[in-house]
């Protein structure tokens, strides 16, 4: 007779000592793991009512202007330094970790209208209503010394917007004309001018400088060169591709008022929109609809925003004269995350991604609390633009077939494009 | 075992790989070709001379292990063979030491164990305009091929191995019995082998927690009691001065639900009466699932009930409508609870549906036990006609039928597929019973007194009888999963650990709606929904967007447009789609109508002569 029956010695299976970690002897099994997926679901559940639960993405308000904030500036070298520009003309450096101002001076007098930190992080440069570019040394001025710009250029017309090279000493500037900078000179390289009455926003291409569209803002994708998407007067906001701009590439449609700034992710997979219905939101770069919507009942009408390098906060400028930092990621953990929990965030990420087409997954992934002026407005424009579609697709139903062509939503908002 | 133990003993593996050192005498040639030879000429025959016998008896010893593994290595390197060389770019392959690798690449998966850890089957690749979903499906199926052969490659290093029994030459497993088997096993092992003696209050039903750890029994006159059943140690005991139909743990072994006389009862384990549950009333047979936390009760009037014991709150009674519920089983793979009936019927219930979800017809008489196993392939039933069935219960087709003379009253499948019959006092072991038509039991054991209640020990080699005399805990090798998962069973865990996966299991809790036929359904495309939303966006839109245009016939002129032209070209292009479908059906159905017009032929002519009547036929 040969037998062997199961014994185990305990001394493998328990712990040692009490100062040792207990030990899990692992079986990958699939039969000793059964209903794998109702209970994959179940934790994708889980972990999406907790991602709501968790979504606090409001971080600090940075006060201390005296005016609305206009506009604001990413330094290129450090991620705690950020520049804002109010309508009074005055102008603050921020420290965002210490979440302090760390230097206030006057600018201009009127708006701030544009500024930018030149590519090496030493100076930033501004525009303002006093038909002037400043150039500022980036440093606090020592003690005794007075605040003073480095260079002044006086311009023709009023500048409403400014951008620099990304690794040359080249700016450029819009206003009634689209002006191209040296920094050592006074007097513009190039100026173009279309026939438009003026420039809204001008901004460098990592690749080569390209002109704007009747907008409020646009940016240029950080990733892909060709694109860019601007904000736009009518609600929407618009990704076109600079080979064919015929028909942008998406429409992306959510905020219930003008757009007034828009502001890529440097991933380049998302950007971030604030408008003038007092709410921001993040659009993935491909989707007609946002992710995320940021509001506070204290927040007006969104000026200015910017997404930091780090990929991981959002920047608000509003009129009631406060700068707001966000999570770029609501439910996010911010600081160190232990080994286990990080692999724990990681598989609660996959697992909600392996599941958020089912039905009450993207119900609660997708609910967000809204104000209820813009919740009844976003019902109202959706009620108005079903019955605009109906009526047309009457007029279709009753007139001869193909004199009334199917015109799709992106072809829609395009009047014409001007060689 | 210990013969080949001497042997080990005697050509030790330590140091045989050690190259001896060199002598001054022995020359200075010590190319390994050279030595390869000698090798090859000492295997082959002894009597050739040689200065040193005892370095070419192990030189030999030592090429001839060479040379195996060079084999196998040749083997696998025929199959890796472009990889490898691919790879490595064929650079002599060296190691530090200057030796060359024997086993170049990452070794080999065995097939067995990937198709263990296979979930699913590949589908066909996205077509290429739609690159973005090629790629995430090209990635993620690489994802699921690395985790599936790194889980194949986690199985080869486990750490147990399952138990086994075999008879010397004309020796029958199933004469050998307990004494001798326990004999022979180390001392635990041995003590696992038991039996208490608990004449008064039986005969007893026995419940094994799901660690294995927990043994709980219910005698029928109202004796229960909860031991750690390895250690001896007595929990609780207790009689409840009434009829005990069935006991049966809750999710871990602090609680245990006992079916009373009239009512269903919940107790801890010091043996306090925590809940008695008025709403389950007669209640016969219980089954828990565990993922769950349902406790599914099969009552004498007819009931079958669902109580959700996370919350303590009934999810569903459905009154099954067939007479005394008094044989139920519960399949682990999918949550579906099985019913035997006096009819003969055994029927499938979840708690979603007030019909049952299959009806089988399995006896002649009445149902007696079921049982179902792990994977939930295989159910197996024994009824009054005194015969055991054992049916795929994807097909819901028989598979094997034997007969018991005495039939079974109990059953109870293994982990690892054992099945233990309870005739009379005695209690039978199988093994294989679906897969090949079994002629012996693979043991036997008699108890006492009646068998009662049967049920395999998880993870242990153990097998629990109840019985009229108290109870017997038998050694039956090979029934339990030799591995357990830390986080799902573990027999050793501690308090903290027990406490932690409580409430982790408490939070992945599955609802009772996720229960059906088929649990791996939740992650599969639900196309009906898919032509709904289609419909419903050609409703919002008003046109159909992947509608294909209708073909409309140019124009063309010197009258090749007439009606009866036009006409004409529109039918070249009509049902083009559909073409394919119908050319095929066509062509089967022809085909089905030869075949039967050969085999009606074959038959007449097996049929041999005319006879009379033919001459009427057309």
């Amino acid at each position: 007779m040969k037998v062997k029956v199961l014994s185990r010695n305990p001394d493998d299976y328990v712990r040692e000592t009490k100062l040792d970690i207990q030990r899990v002897p692992r079986n990958y099994d699939p039969s000793l793991h059964p209903f794998e997926v109702p209970r994959e679901y179940t934790r994708a559940l889980n972990a999406t009512k907790l991602e709501r639960v968790f979504a606090k993405p409001f971080l600090a308000s940075l006060d201390g202007h005296r005016d609305g904030v206009n506009c604001m500036a990413k330094h290129p070298k450090s991620l705690s330094t950020m520049l804002s520009g109010s309508c009074d003309g005055e102008l603050k450096v921020w420290n965002l970790t210490k979440r302090e101002c760390v230097r206030t001076l006057q600018a201009h007098e009127g708006f701030v209208r544009g500024m930018v930190v030149s590519f090496c992080g030493t100076s930033f440069f501004t525009v303002g209503d006093d038909k002037t570019i400043k150039q500022w040394k980036m440093e606090t001025p020592g003690y005794g010394e007075e605040e003073e710009p480095l260079n002044t250029i006086l311009g023709k017309s009023v500048f409403t917007s400014i951008d620099h090279h990304q690794k040359e000493g080249v700016f450029v500037t819009c206003g009634q004309q689209v002006d191209i900078w040296d920094e050592q000179r006074s007097n513009p390289i190039r100026s173009f001018s279309w026939g438009v009455d003026s420039f809204n926003c001008v901004r460098f291409n990592p690749v080569e400088v390209i002109m704007n569209m009747r907008s409020n803002t646009l940016c240029w994708n950080p990733m892909e060169a060709y694109n860019f998407t601007c904000s736009n007067e009518d609600y929407n906001l618009y990704t076109f591709d600079m080979r064919y701009l015929d028909k942008p590439v998406t429409v992306h449609m959510d905020h219930v008022s003008a757009v007034l700034d828009v502001d890529y992710s440097p991933t380049g997979k998302e950007f971030v929109s604030a408008s003038f219905d007092k709410t921001i939101r993040i659009f993935p770069k491909d989707s007609g609809h946002s992710r995320e919507v940021y509001h506070t009942k204290r927040m007006q009408h969104v000026i200015s925003i910017k997404w930091s390098s780090d990929n991981k906060y959002i920047l608000s400028a509003s009129d009631e004269m406060n700068i707001r930092l966000w999570k770029a990621n609501a439910a996010e953990k911010l600081g160190l995350l232990a080994p286990r929990e990080k692999s724990a965030v990681n598989y609660s990420q996959k697992l909600k991604e392996k599941f958020q087409h089912h039905p009450q997954i993207r119900r609660i992934s997708r609910h967000r609390h809204l104000p209820k002026s813009i919740y009844s407005q976003s019902k109202e424009l959706r009620v108005m633009k079903e019955a605009r579609r109906r009526k047309e697709r009457n007029v279709r139903k009753h007139s001869k077939p193909g004199s009334m062509p199917v015109v799709t939503e992106k072809e829609k908002h395009v009047v014409t494009v001007v060689k | 075992m210990a013969a080949s133990n001497e042997t080990m003993l005697k050509k030790p593996h330590v140091g045989k790989k050690r190259k001896p050192p060199t002598r001054y005498w022995e020359g200075t040639e010590k190319d390994g070709k050279n030595d390869g030879k000698k090798q090859k000429e000492g295997d082959n025959n002894e009597q050739t001379p040689q200065q040193n016998k005892t370095r070419t008896k192990e030189g030999g010893k030592r090429g001839g292990a060479g040379g195996k593994r060079g084999g196998a290595g040749g083997k696998r390197g025929g199959k890796l063979g472009k990889r490898a060389g691919g790879k490595r770019g064929g650079a002599g392959e060296k190691v530090i030491s200057g030796k060359s690798d024997p086993f170049p690449g990452s070794a080999l998966v065995p097939e067995e164990k990937l198709k263990k850890f296979k979930r699913g089957v590949k589908g066909e690749l996205p077509p290429r305009p739609q690159y973005n979903l090629r790629d995430v499906v090209i990635r993620s199926e690489a994802a699921s091929d690395l985790a599936q052969k790194q889980n194949a490659r986690y199985d080869l290093m486990l750490p147990e191995d399952a138990g086994f029994l075999e008879g010397d030459k004309d020796e029958d497993t199933c004469t050998i019995s307990q004494d001798d088997i326990a004999d022979a096993v180390d001392i635990t092992a041995g003590a696992k082998y038991f039996s208490l003696t608990l004449s008064q209050f039986g005969p007893y039903r026995l419940d094994y927690s799901k660690t294995g750890r927990h043994l709980l029994l219910g005698g029928r006159r109202g004796h229960v009691t909860c031991l750690d059943w390895q250690s001896k140690q007595l929990m609780c005991e207790m009689n409840v001065m009434e009829t005990v139909n069935d006991v049966k743990w809750l999710h871990s072994e602090a609680l245990f639900a006992v079916a009373q006389k009239k009512w269903l009862y919940i107790y801890d384990n010091k043996g306090i009466e925590l809940h008695c549950i008025r709403k389950f009333n007669d209640v016969l047979r219980m089954q828990f699932l565990p993922y769950h936390f349902l406790l599914a009760t099969a009552s004498a009037t007819g009931f079958l009930q669902y109580l959700d014991v996370s919350v303590g709150k009934e999810v569903v009674a459905i009154c099954t409508k067939a007479g005394r519920l008094d044989v139920m089983a519960h399949n682990p793979h999918n949550g579906i609870i099985h019913l035997g009936h006096s009819n003969g019927t055994v029927t499938l219930w979840t708690p979603n549906q007030r019909e049952p979800l299959v009806k089988m017809l399995c006896h002649q008489g009445g149902v007696r036990s079921v049982a179902v196993d792990k994977t939930g392939t295989y159910m197996v039933t024994s009824g009054m006609d005194k015969k055991l069935k054992v049916y795929d219960i994807r097909s819901y087709r028989p598979l094997q039928s034997y007969f018991l003379p005495a039939g079974a009253s109990c059953l109870s499948l293994s982990q690892r597929g054992l099945l233990s019959a309870a005739t009379g006092d005695i209690v039978q072991v199988y093994r294989d019973v679906w897969s090949t038509p079994v002629t012996k039991p693979y043991m036997a054991h008699r108890a006492k007194g009646s068998v009662w209640g049967v049920h395999f020990c998880p993870f242990e080699d153990v097998l629990g009888v109840g019985h009229g005399e108290g109870f017997t805990s038998m050694v039956v090798p090979g029934a339990g999963e030799p591995n357990f998962d830390g986080l799902d069973a573990n027999p050793y865990r501690s308090a903290k650990q027990r406490q932690e996966w409580e409430v982790k299991a408490l939070l992945e809790k599955i609802q009772p709606e996720l229960i059906g036929l088929d649990p791996s359904q939740l992650s599969q495309v639900d196309h009906s929904t898919w032509e709904q939303r289609h419909e419903d966006r050609v409703q919002v839109l008003g046109f159909d967007p992947l509608a294909k245009e209708k073909f409309t016939p140019r124009l063309k002129t010197k009258g090749r447009s007439s009606s009866g032209k036009v006409e004409k070209r529109k039918k070249q292009v009509a049902h083009e789609d559909q073409r394919d479908v119908i050319r095929q059906t066509v062509e089967d159905r022809m085909k089905i109508d030869k075949e039967r017009k050969e085999r009606e032929k074959k038959e007449a002519a097996a049929a041999g002569q005319k006879s009379a009547l033919d001459r009427f036929r057309k």
